[in-house]
């Protein structure tokens, strides 16, 4: 297969991601759709690796990986914050940081 | 090759079609599980793009480990069947169009670019017999540890940041608990609590 195959395909698994982000109002949804977006990125790298013939790709689409578990820990630590707080689990209730 | 391009049609399609699930399902707990399938799906394409090592750590850590933390914290929250309200109208109207306009510029920015290696199975990756295979864990390793050991520390830095930033934000705060835990005599909130009555609760 063609690398131009790869990359397409991780250009529309991005733009759905986009999608959700902005049109879905649980933030559950929005880290799941954020995971989306960080993946279409990953298959781009991996996808360039491999024209490339160097490793290097694959090392950034780890990295990538790492960055990922980092927001979404932090994210799903937020929404049980929320929670415990009793606020609306809906991202267009949370314009203040201030909890 | 024939079977390969069956293989990466059957994934692609798997991942196209988990990634709609994630967006377009009510339920946050079927949204979790359709992006388990989505992971899987990106696995394969790994491994059809020779990243073995990734693909592994892509079904482990993130199918396995990050999923059942996603699912840990769905059934804790409880996923709502129905949304607190409909979910249309305001900025969620131009989410669609919005998606589709970063797809058609992607594609044309792919498609029409200039990079003739776009068009090939990429470079030529044979290596010789003692070193090691493209994208296997030693040659991943070894890369790890020589050219990128600055990166690799710093992310686990950054792993151990958000494990305490996690615990700081989700613990149960004084003052925020919806219950009150104990029973004795009730005072009012701005008073400061006597002293010995301090105690840490995590």
């Amino acid at each position: 297969m063609d690398i131009t195959w790869y990359l397409v395909l991780s250009a529309f698994i991005f733009a759905i991601g986009a999608a959700g982000v902005i049109s879905r109002r649980n933030p559950l949804v929005v880290l799941l759709c954020l995971e989306l977006m960080l993946n279409a990125g990953n298959l781009a790298l991996v996808a360039f690796s491999r024209m490339h013939g160097s490793e290097a790709g694959q090392v950034f689409a780890l990295i990538v990986m790492v960055i990922a578990a980092c927001e979404v820990v932090v994210g799903l630590g937020i929404i049980v914050a929320m929670y415990r707080n009793r606020l609306p689990i809906d991202i267009d209730e949370m314009s203040e940081l201030r909890g | 090759m024939w079977f390969e391009q069956v293989l990466f049609f059957v994934a692609g399609i798997g991942a196209l079609g988990g990634a709609l699930g994630v967006v377009l399902l009510q339920n946050p707990f079927y949204s979790v599980l359709s992006l388990v399938g989505h992971l899987l799906g990106l696995a394969v394409l790994f491994l059809l793009l020779n990243a073995e090592f990734l693909a592994a750590a892509q079904v482990v850590v993130y199918a396995g480990a990050v999923m059942v933390l996603y699912l840990f914290v769905v059934a804790y929250i409880g996923g709502a069947d129905v949304p607190l309200r409909p979910e249309s109208g305001g900025v969620a109207m131009f989410g669609p169009l919005f998606a589709g306009a970063i797809a058609v510029e992607l594609c044309i920015a792919f498609i029409a670019s200039g990079l003739q290696a776009l068009d090939t199975q990429g470079a030529d990756i044979a290596r010789p017999e003692n070193a090691d295979q493209f994208g296997t864990p030693g040659a991943i390793g070894e890369l790890l540890l020589t050219d990128f050991l600055l990166p690799f520390e710093a992310a686990s830095f950054l792993l151990l940041v958000a494990a305490v930033g996690a615990v700081v934000l989700a613990r149960r705060r004084r003052g925020l608990e919806d219950a009150p835990v104990s029973t004795g005599p009730t005072r009012p909130r701005d008073e400061p609590p006597p002293a010995e009555t301090l105690e840490v609760r995590v």
